[in-house]
C-alpha cells in the first residue's frame, strides 16, 4: 500500500494541478486565520500563505521551479490586475485633478526618500549589492516592483518577498508614527501610507475610514507609475547600474 | 466579464509591445495601466464589463503575490546573511516615507488653505 501511494505522490507533485490548488487553499487557509485574528496587520494573508507553501515545499523536498509551474497560472494574473489599476485610479479623478500638485510633491519626495533611505542603510549595514537593488522598490506594488527590480538588475523574487514585508511594516507602523506626528487629516494619512505600504497599507487605510483608503489607493498607483519611470533613470544617473 | 478580462489583457499586450518596440524602462503592464487610465480620462465613463472584471481581479490582489512570495525559499541563504541590512533599511525606510509624504502634504495644503482665506 505505502509504495503505491508513493507512486501516486510522485505522478501527482510533479503536475501543476496540485500547486495551483495548493496555492489557492494556503490562500483560503491565510485568510480564515486572518478573519480569526480580526484582520490584525501582522496577520497578514499574504505572509501567512507564503509560510503554508514555504512549510509544504519544504517538508516534502519538492523543488521551487516544480511549484511555480502550477502556481505560473496565478502569477500571471499580475500583468493584466496592474493594467485594472486603472479604474480605481481612473474613480480618484476629480480629486487627483483637484490636489494634482500638492500630492505630485508629496510623492516625489515621500518615494524618492523611501527609496533612497532604504538602499543607503542597506548598503552602509554591507548587504550585497543586488540586495540593495532589490530593496529599491519595495514601496510599489509587487506586479510593478517586480518588473522593476528585473529591469534594474535586482532579483524580482526577493523584491516580491520585500514588498510583502515592507507592506506589513507600513501597515502596523504607519498609523501610530501619523498620530505621532499629529496628522489629523484622513486624506493626508491614507496617502502617506499608501505611498510607503502599497496594497497591504492601502488595505490598513480603508480600516481608518473610507476616504483614507481611497487616498492610499491613488497613491499606489501613482508611486507604482513614477518609481517605474524614475528609478531606472535615477540608478544610472547616478551610477549605481553599471 | 470576459470582454473585461479581453480589454485588460489587450492593454497589457499593446504595453509590453511598446516597451519592447521602443526599449522603455517600464514594465509593460505600467504602461498598460498608463493607456487604459488615458483611455478612461477621454472617455469619460467605465463600461461595466471593465469594471467587473477589474473589480475580480483587485478583490484578490493579495493572492497573486503568493507564488512569488513562495520564491522566499531560493533566498534564505541571502536573507539568512543580510537580514540585519535588511530589517533596518525596511523598517528605517518605511518610517521616513510614511513621516516625508505626510509632513510635505500636510505643509502644502494648509500653504494653499492659508493663501485662500
Amino acid at each position: 500500500m505505502t509504495p503505491r501511494l508513493g507512486d501516486i505522490w510522485v505522478y501527482l507533485s510533479a503536475s501543476p494541478l496540485v500547486w495551483l490548488t495548493a496555492t489557492l487553499a494556503a490562500y483560503q487557509l491565510a485568510l480564515w486565520i486572518s478573519r480569526l485574528a480580526r484582520q490584525h496587520p501582522l496577520a497578514n494573508p499574504v505572509a501567512l500563505a507564503v509560510c503554508a507553501i514555504v512549510a509544504v515545499l519544504t517538508v516534502t523536498g519538492v523543488p521551487y521551479d516544480t511549484y511555480f509551474a502550477g502556481a505560473q497560472f496565478v502569477h500571471f494574473l499580475l500583468g493584466p490586475a496592474t493594467v485594472a489599476l486603472a479604474i480605481p485610479l481612473y474613480a480618484q479623478f476629480d480629486r487627483l485633478r483637484r490636489m494634482a500638485l500638492p500630492l505630485a510633491a508629496a510623492l516625489t519626495a515621500g518615494s524618492a526618500a523611501g527609496a533612497a533611505s532604504a538602499m543607503a542603510i542597506a548598503w552602509l549595514l554591507g548587504a550585497e549589492h543586488s540586495t540593495v537593488l532589490s530593496l529599491a522598490p519595495k514601496s510599489v506594488t509587487a506586479p510593478i516592483a517586480m518588473g522593476i527590480a528585473e529591469r534594474i538588475g535586482g532579483l524580482p523574487s526577493l523584491t516580491a518577498v520585500l514588498v510583502v514585508t515592507t507592506g506589513i511594516v507600513g501597515a502596523v507602523i504607519g498609523p501610530p508614527l501619523l498620530r505621532w506626528l499629529r496628522v489629523d487629516d484622513d486624506a493626508v494619512a491614507g496617502f502617506s501610507i499608501g505611498v510607503a505600504a502599497h496594497g497591504i497599507g492601502t488595505a490598513r487605510a480603508f480600516q481608518m475610514s473610507e476616504s483614507a483608503g481611497a487616498f492610499a489607493g491613488l497613491a499606489m498607483g501613482l508611486n507604482g507609475l513614477l518609481t517605474a519611470l524614475l528609478l531606472p533613470l535615477a540608478l544610472r544617473l547616478t551610477g549605481a547600474l553599471q | 466579464m470576459i470582454g473585461g478580462l479581453t480589454l485588460l489583457l489587450v492593454f497589457q499586450l499593446v504595453g509590453e509591445l511598446l516597451v519592447q518596440a521602443a526599449k522603455l524602462p517600464v514594465p509593460g503592464p505600467v504602461l498598460g495601466l498608463l493607456l487604459l487610465f488615458l483611455t478612461l480620462a477621454l472617455r469619460g465613463e467605465v463600461a461595466a464589463p471593465l469594471r467587473d472584471a477589474a473589480n475580480g481581479l483587485l478583490q484578490h490582489f493579495s493572492i497573486l503575490f503568493v507564488p512569488a512570495g513562495a520564491g522566499v525559499l531560493l533566498h534564505l541563504h541571502r536573507l539568512g546573511q543580510d537580514w540585519l541590512p535588511i530589517a533596518v533599511a525596511l523598517v528605517g525606510s518605511t518610517a521616513l516615507s510614511v513621516a516625508v509624504t505626510a509632513l510635505v502634504l500636510r505643509f502644502l495644503l494648509r500653504r494653499r488653505g492659508g493663501s485662500r482665506s
